[in-house]
């Protein structure tokens, strides 16, 4: 079994609200949980759910009310650990007087790095994000996307061997998303760790080898995309066409979609056979048929509803 | 040290871009204007006018960037959230900031050698000529920059716990009530009671003492200033703001960063 490099135990925060500061926010809630060194890990949460919470912790920008996390085999209070980790906060800001080569020279001085080794991985990195004709502009002329794809180099220009991204895709156009997802995908092939939170369950499903969710504060699951939303398919998809309006199949119709010349019928499992006879006997032409599993999606929601029952639910019996 | 210094280059970086030195150009206005008029409204104390005049520009200009900007060090990174990639690398908070307040000192440092060669230059085109006494107004603009090093600490202090405009104005009353410090030890026992005088007392040795800085008078009428207040003032100001920035980590580094 691959070694955990990120250990999280028991994490709880609460923020204190009020004139007085004296009431209390619970925003995580004993979180527990491991990343496996060279797994992509995603972190998926509706927001507010404590996704960014978590990774500030981690990040030590904040402090945890009770709970422990170390990284790397070192608790996250020692400073060194941080040498071999990259961090994309969420809709970063760098300062914007500076352009993104010397943003990022700024941030590779922290690194030890030889002023030559410097000025190449910051051509390297300004390459990679696709920024190499724009780095010498002030990145206050930068838009929110050009932004996030500085802040994903500065992530990852000391080659650390955990990266966590907060919200990476965030402002992204389809490219930048594309091209985010290949460097998160490249990040994998070298072997290293990466913890990333979205709500973008797409991306999560494409990219990850496991994803935590988390609901108001409170872990709901970890396990693989397909792992976590059961394996076990509930009916298939049977896509098939008509040659001429049959009245026999009225009833199959009514319950189908229909695109173009196309129909598209859900049927149970158990009724997948009688189906198929009815369209064969109706003369149709059965083009594919597909087994429907719950989407990651559709588990987010139903784990989201269910949060929010409780939530309404915990209200008024306080009232 | 090395990590201090990045981040004090930075600091030094921003200010020269936000175009921080620019009141270089009002100081050469005001000093201009200041060495065509003095010949004309003063007769025979042209040297004590002109020293006045720049040494109090030089103080004015240098605590208003000290504390607008100095409150802003901290706050400003924090509300625009360029401090968390940066606390993300391996750099402690107390470096951020040590970096910050020694980046702002050196750029105050700068601004006020600029201010200071610009009195002199105004003061050689009053007496044509400059002489070894006129030294002491250099000591005098050491000594406003020391005060201001503990103006930028203590605005950095208050930044690090409230907000811009509270910070402000604590940093500023607290300039204010340090340049009362005598007055308050030498209270008279019929003014106030005697309780109020012994508490008056311990305050007022917690609090700056920006009057021991105070050097303008001696400095524009060529009275010396003794070797050991330079000593003193140094180590002073050198102790204070350490103490400062020592409380400042303290509250800084346990501060949620939401």
């Amino acid at each position: 079994m691959a070694e955990a490099v990120i250990e999280i135990e028991n994490l709880t925060k609460d923020y204190p609200y009020g004139f007085l500061q004296l009431k209390k926010k619970r925003s995580l809630e004993g979180l527990t949980m491991q990343v496996q060194a060279g797994e992509v890990f995603g972190f998926l949460g509706p927001n507010g759910a404590g996704k960014s919470t978590t990774i500030k912790l981690l990040m030590r920008l904040i402090f945890p009310t009770a709970g422990s996390a170390r990284m790397l085999g070192k608790p996250i209070s020692d400073i060194s650990m941080h040498r071999n980790i990259g961090y994309l906060p969420e809709q970063p800001y760098f300062y914007d007087y500076l352009t993104a080569a010397e943003a990022l020279d700024y941030f590779a001085r922290f690194h030890d790095f030889s002023a030559v080794d410097r000025r190449q991985r910051v051509a390297h990195m300004l390459e990679k994000v696709g920024l190499a004709t724009a780095g010498r502009i002030q990145l206050r002329k930068y838009s929110k996307g050009m932004l996030q794809r500085v802040g994903l180099a500065q992530a990852i220009l000391h080659d650390p061997a955990v990266v966590v991204l907060d919200e990476p895709m965030s402002g992204l156009d389809p490219v930048g998303r594309r091209e985010v997802r290949d460097i998160i995908l490249e990040l994998k092939k070298q072997g290293k760790t990466v913890l990333f939170s979205t709500h973008i369950l797409s991306d999560a499903e494409m990219l990850c080898d496991r994803v935590g969710v988390i609901v108001g504060g409170r872990l709901q699951g970890v396990g693989a995309p397909s792992e976590i939303v059961g394996v076990q398919a509930h009916s298939m998809e049977i896509l098939f066409e008509l040659p001429a309006a049959v009245e026999r199949l009225e009833a199959l119709l009514a319950a189908a979609t229909r695109t173009g010349e196309r129909y598209r019928l859900q049927v149970e499992e158990s009724a997948i056979y009688p189906a198929i006879e009815e369209l064969r006997t109706a003369g149709a032409k059965i083009l594919s048929m597909t087994q429907v599993k719950p989407s990651l999606e559709e588990y987010f929601m139903h784990l989201v509803a269910a949060d929010r029952a409780q939530a309404s639910a915990v209200e008024v019996n306080a009232k | 040290m090395k990590r201090i210094g990045v981040v004090a280059l930075n600091t030094f970086r921003e200010a020269v871009r936000d175009r921080v030195l620019y009141n270089l150009v009002f100081f050469a206005l005001v000093m201009m204007a200041a060495a065509l008029l003095v010949g004309q409204i003063s007769i025979g104390i042209e040297e004590i006018v002109i020293v006045t005049l720049g040494l109090s520009a030089i103080s004015i200009i240098g605590l208003l960037i000290a504390v607008f900007i100095g409150v802003g060090l901290v706050s400003k990174e924090i509300d625009k959230r360029t401090l968390y990639a940066l606390l993300a690398k391996p750099l402690r908070r107390w470096e951020f900031l040590t970096g910050k307040f020694a980046g702002l000192v050196l750029t105050l440092t700068l601004n006020t050698a600029a201010m200071a060669a610009g009195l002199m230059l105004a003061l050689y085109c009053v007496k044509h000529a400059l002489q070894r006494g006129d030294t002491l107004v250099l000591v005098a603009v050491y000594f406003i920059l020391l005060k201001l090093a503990l103006v930028v600490a203590l605005a950095m202090l208050f930044s690090c716990f409230t907000t811009p405009l509270l910070a402000i104005l604590f940093t500023a009353g607290l300039y204010v009530a340090g340049l009362f410090v005598h007055q308050m030890r030498g209270l008279q026992p019929q003014l106030v009671s005697p309780a109020m005088a012994a508490a008056l007392r311990w305050i007022s040795y917690l609090l700056p003492n920006f009057e021991n800085f105070d050097v303008m008078g001696a400095a524009a009428h060529g009275r010396g200033i003794p070797g050991t207040l330079v000593a003193h003032n140094t180590l002073y100001a050198a102790l204070y703001c350490a103490m400062v920035l020592g409380v400042a980590t303290a509250i800084f580094s346990r501060r949620n960063l939401r």
